[in-house]
């Protein structure tokens, strides 16, 4: 296989190990008076866009920044839980950069790009440094220096924290940043503003039409680049661990006006989150990673087996990962962790009322925390009911805001019965296609942090994400952007008169017109619904090439359903939040049936994609590195209509195995 | 579960706004409140009228967007939870709720129960960072902090900026939120070299937003959905005045 000649990763020549810092002392720089004159657009306030945002107005670009939001520190990122991981090797437990790289590799399944890995191996640790000095409260040891722990997938302690809110102090820090930014004039904040179309200029991206959500006014906005740090597109699923605005809408239009799509059907199902607990219900709720450090899952070994989790007892419980996978037990990586759940779950041996749920138990670790506060205290004495009070208070300090959430929505206290778990949405690792530079396949438009594809193969691992967005945007873009905007500084001052803005304006309207003017029957929320019920049974955990011709089938009748029923009330010139869900559940659905067409292409499993008709005697993912090593990297043609380009994965530095974690 | 809603209800922030009653047939008490709305919505849509606009977004208690006053009081009735972690569970079957948006000056309504909360964004970019640009840092662990700072620290930036402290406070006060901010930077060393002049710059930006006083009453922690102490209160004081002792940049 080679690589489509209408992709070039721009991957940087050279040894593994040198090409960043060779590429960073070789491209090229604008000088500040140049910097002053270029504008540059950040669609999206999350991880990546905050510090991207931030950083590029520090080095002297003008900026503006978008978000939907009512304030920038309200993007999803907030509600990371777990960790970020850093090669510091803090812990002298053994790590480095190389190793966080090939963790980062095999936990991806071997489908990501090796330099691009490498490179965020090589920043992680500047990134601590920097959320340190910008008074991130990450927690500590009584010696005042940095505590971490383990995450899936791994077999060091390199995961930084702050309990179980490390996403909100990390954004909190990033937002603090941008803020000052803002307060100088160097940043121009945009809340409650959707981008809803970017505008192309002789092939090069040179702007967006946003609207603003309060007032439904439609703006042109022009810059010399556009990021797109716009998050993932879980919300296809309709339940997932998403913020309820969270969705594809930016990365749909740039799709739609020349990005390649890469790897759509690349999803993450998250292990432990809150299991669905009826009808109504609006979203999922994640239970951290993290918890799998200190919590054992388990099944009960008989079938339908209704007694309470803590009634059953020990020589009676299934603990279906520490046997399966003995060498990393309850913390191997999060696909794994997904489909044993459900194995179990098909198998019958599920718990509660839905029986689709399995237990997180922490009554080993209450045990064992309690005995070792005895120890340090010296009570060589104490009673099992003293041990088991310590041991909870040690678990409240680690996990005590998971623990209440838990308590607050399923109204059963984890303190005193095992948690009840099944798998989620919870993260795309499909996304636009970008090169080294973080560049798409439109010239001027980047993608940065959970839009693009890069940097997590067909699986991300636990405390990866938080690291990629910050490091796309303190230390990547503000180098890569150079090699571009260089060439752009006799461009001058980009006009939104030009016709290709009020073009892509006039679109605009006509596409929220339509909407309005359909008046059916059927709310956004419902074909929000329907969508998700398809791509959850069919393009879900577990897909097979009969399921996903029936579900492509499916959408494209939703699609014309929608555009011929869908129910949008009020108008378009006022705060109207039931117009704004109709333009992203339009976008929703469009991607549906790209992420079947994907799945459907790929004859293999590998990673968080599991295809019935590829796996081993014991149930494993069967890849397929002789025919799809390879990045799917989609051209939107028309409708229903995509053409697929392949980016050959190279490994030169790994050698590719099958994953295994036993 | 059957309940009664009166909603408050207003267009635009020029608008004049009023309670409109609703009656919903089938709760399930596992719903959280916002789920509940969304029922409500539904069954608005069905009928032709408009839905009522509402702020929300995770859904998990942690980004702040959710801001309902719910029976006379921020986020519900119970304590150290957000309006989405607020289940139908803790009313009961028959009650009447009454839902208004925050209400302060500081915080004008945009419509129904959505209010504009800019004036907290104002205030952090007065002087609510470590002025530390990208790439300037130091070795994570060349400088210790020790664990009662790091955990004290923690605790005041666990605040989500919803502005139920303001919303909670007969003066509409937002100290809780500045203070939390102020305290947080002022515990760790980093802070240090721009503890005076940010607790100036973020006062006279809280006081420049029409934010009122503080009197002391306590409503604004007893509310607050992260349950952030008043104790940042008193250290906020304590670093205003020592900076006015000190300095007169503001």
């Amino acid at each position: 296989m080679a690589t489509s000649s209408r992709l070039d990763a721009k991957i940087p020549q050279g040894p593994l190990e040198s090409k960043w810092s060779k590429y960073r002392s070789s491209v090229p720089l604008v000088n500040p008076a140049n910097k002053r004159n270029l504008e540059i657009i950040v669609v999206g306030t999350g991880l990546a866009g905050a510090s991207a945002a931030a950083t590029l107005a520090e080095l002297g670009y003008k900026v503006k920044a978008f978000c939907f939001q009512d304030s920038p520190r309200r993007a999803h990122s907030i509600a990371a839980q777990g960790g970020i991981n850093a090669a510091k090797n803090y812990q002298n437990d053994g790590d480095s950069v190389y190793r966080l790289f090939y963790d980062t590799i095999k936990g991806g399944d071997y489908r990501a790009r090796e330099a691009n890995v490498h490179r965020l191996a090589e920043v992680s640790g500047n990134i601590i440094d920097q959320c340190v000095a910008a008074g991130v409260p990450f927690a500590r040891e009584y010696g005042g220096l940095l505590s971490n722990r383990s995450f899936g997938g791994t077999q060091v302690q390199r995961t930084f924290y702050a309990a179980g809110q490390t996403g909100q102090q990390l954004l909190l820090g990033a937002y603090s940043g941008l803020q000052r930014q803002v307060g100088m004039g160097t940043v121009k904040m945009y809340n409650r503003h959707e981008m809803l179309d970017i505008v192309n200029i002789d092939g090069k991206c040179r702007g967006i039409i946003a609207r603003n959500l309060i007032t439904g006014e439609l703006e042109r906005h022009a810059g010399h680049a556009v990021l797109l740090c716009t998050g993932g597109y879980g919300n296809v699923f309709y339940l997932s661990t998403n913020a309820m605005g969270s969705n594809v809408t930016a990365a749909w239009k740039a799709h739609k006006r020349g990005a390649f799509f890469g790897n759509p059907c690349f999803t993450q199902i998250h292990p432990t989150c809150i299991p669905v607990s009826g009808e109504h219900q609006s979203k999922l709720t994640l239970m951290s990673e993290s918890l799998r450090n200190d919590g054992r899952i388990w099944v009960p070994k008989k079938k339908d087996d209704n007694r309470p989790g803590n009634e059953i007892p020990e020589d009676e419980r299934d603990y279906y990962l520490e046997r399966r996978y003995p060498a990393f037990g309850n913390l191997v990586p999060r696909d794994i962790a997904s489909r044993a759940a459900k194995e179990r779950c098909d198998a019958g041996y599920g718990v509660g009322t839905s029986k689709l749920a399995v237990y997180l138990d922490f009554a080993a670790a209450v045990e064992r925390y309690g005995r070792a506060e005895a120890n340090k205290n010296n009570i060589h004495n104490a009673s099992d009911a003293d041990i088991i009070t310590w041991g909870k208070a040690v678990v409240k300090e680690k996990y005590g805001n998971l623990f209440d959430m838990y308590k607050q929505i399923t109204g059963e206290d984890p303190y005193e019965v095992p948690m009840r778990i099944y798998p989620a949405v919870h993260y795309t690792m499909g996304g636009l296609w970008v090169d080294y530079n973080l560049m798409t396949t439109v010239p001027g438009l980047y993608s940065l942090g959970e839009a693009n594809f890069s940097d997590h193969g067909a699986n991300r691992l636990g405390a990866s994400a938080l690291m990629q967005g910050l490091a796309d945007g303190y230390f990547v873009i503000p180098y890569t952007i150079g090699a571009y905007l260089a060439s752009e500084i006799r461009t001058g001052k980009i006009s939104t008169d030009h016709e290709a803005f009020v073009k892509a304006e006039a679109e605009v309207k006509e596409r929220i017109d339509t909407l309005l003017k359909i008046q059916g029957k059927t709310s956004p929320e419902l074909f929000h619904r329907r969508l998700g019920k398809i791509m959850w049974e069919k393009c879900g955990m577990a897909r097979n090439a009969e399921g996903l011709k029936e579900a492509i089938r499916e959408i494209r009748q939703l699609r014309k359903d929608f555009w011929s029923d869908v129910k949008v009330m009020g108008t378009a010139g006022y705060f109207n939040p039931e117009l704004d869900k109709a333009n992203r559940v339009a976008d929703f659905i469009e991607l549906g049936e790209l992420m079947c067409i994907d799945a459907l292409d790929r004859n293999e499993s590998c990673g968080g994609h599991f295809r019935e008709e590829y796996q081993t005697e014991e149930g494993e993912a069967l890849r397929d590195d002789e025919n799809y090593m390879y990045v799917s990297a989609w051209e939107h043609k028309g409708v229903e209509n995509w053409e697929l380009h392949k980016e050959e994965l190279i490994y030169d530095n790994i050698k590719i195995a099958q994953r295994s974690y036993k | 579960m059957r309940l009664s809603l009166k909603v408050w209800r207003q267009s635009n922030k020029e608008a004049a706004g009023g309670f409109e009653d609703y009656k919903l047939d089938n709760v399930s008490p596992d719903m959280s409140f916002l789920e509940m709305f969304d029922v409500l919505n539904e069954q608005l849509i069905e009928e032709g009228k408009e839905p009522v606009a509402f702020d929300h977004d995770c859904r998990e208690g942690i980004c702040g967007m959710c801001s309902m006053y719910i029976n006379g009081r921020p986020h519900g009735p119970l304590r150290g939870v957000t309006t989405c972690q607020l289940h139908m569970r803790s009313f009961k079957d028959g009650d009447t709720i009454v839902v208004e948006p925050w209400r302060a000056q500081a915080f004008p309504v945009i419509k129904d129960l959505v209010v504009d909360r800019d004036a907290f964004d104002r205030v952090i970019s007065a002087g609510g960072f470590i002025s530390v640009n990208t790439g300037n840092a130091q070795d994570a662990n060349s400088l210790p902090v020790p664990k009662e700072a790091a955990d004290d620290a923690f605790a005041a930036a666990a605040c989500i900026g919803c502005g139920a402290c303001v919303a909670a406070c007969k003066n509409a006060s937002a100290m809780l939120f500045v203070s939390a901010k102020i305290s947080q930077l002022a515990l760790l060393p980093q802070g240090q070299a721009e503890r005076s002049i940010r607790a100036e710059k973020m006062v006279a930006q809280m006081d420049a937003e029409g934010f009122g006083a503080c009197t002391n009453t306590g409503a604004c922690s007893a509310e607050c959905p992260k349950e952030i102490s008043l104790e940042n209160i008193a250290r906020m004081n304590r670093e205003y005045i020592g900076a006015k002792f000190s300095s007169s940049a503001v």
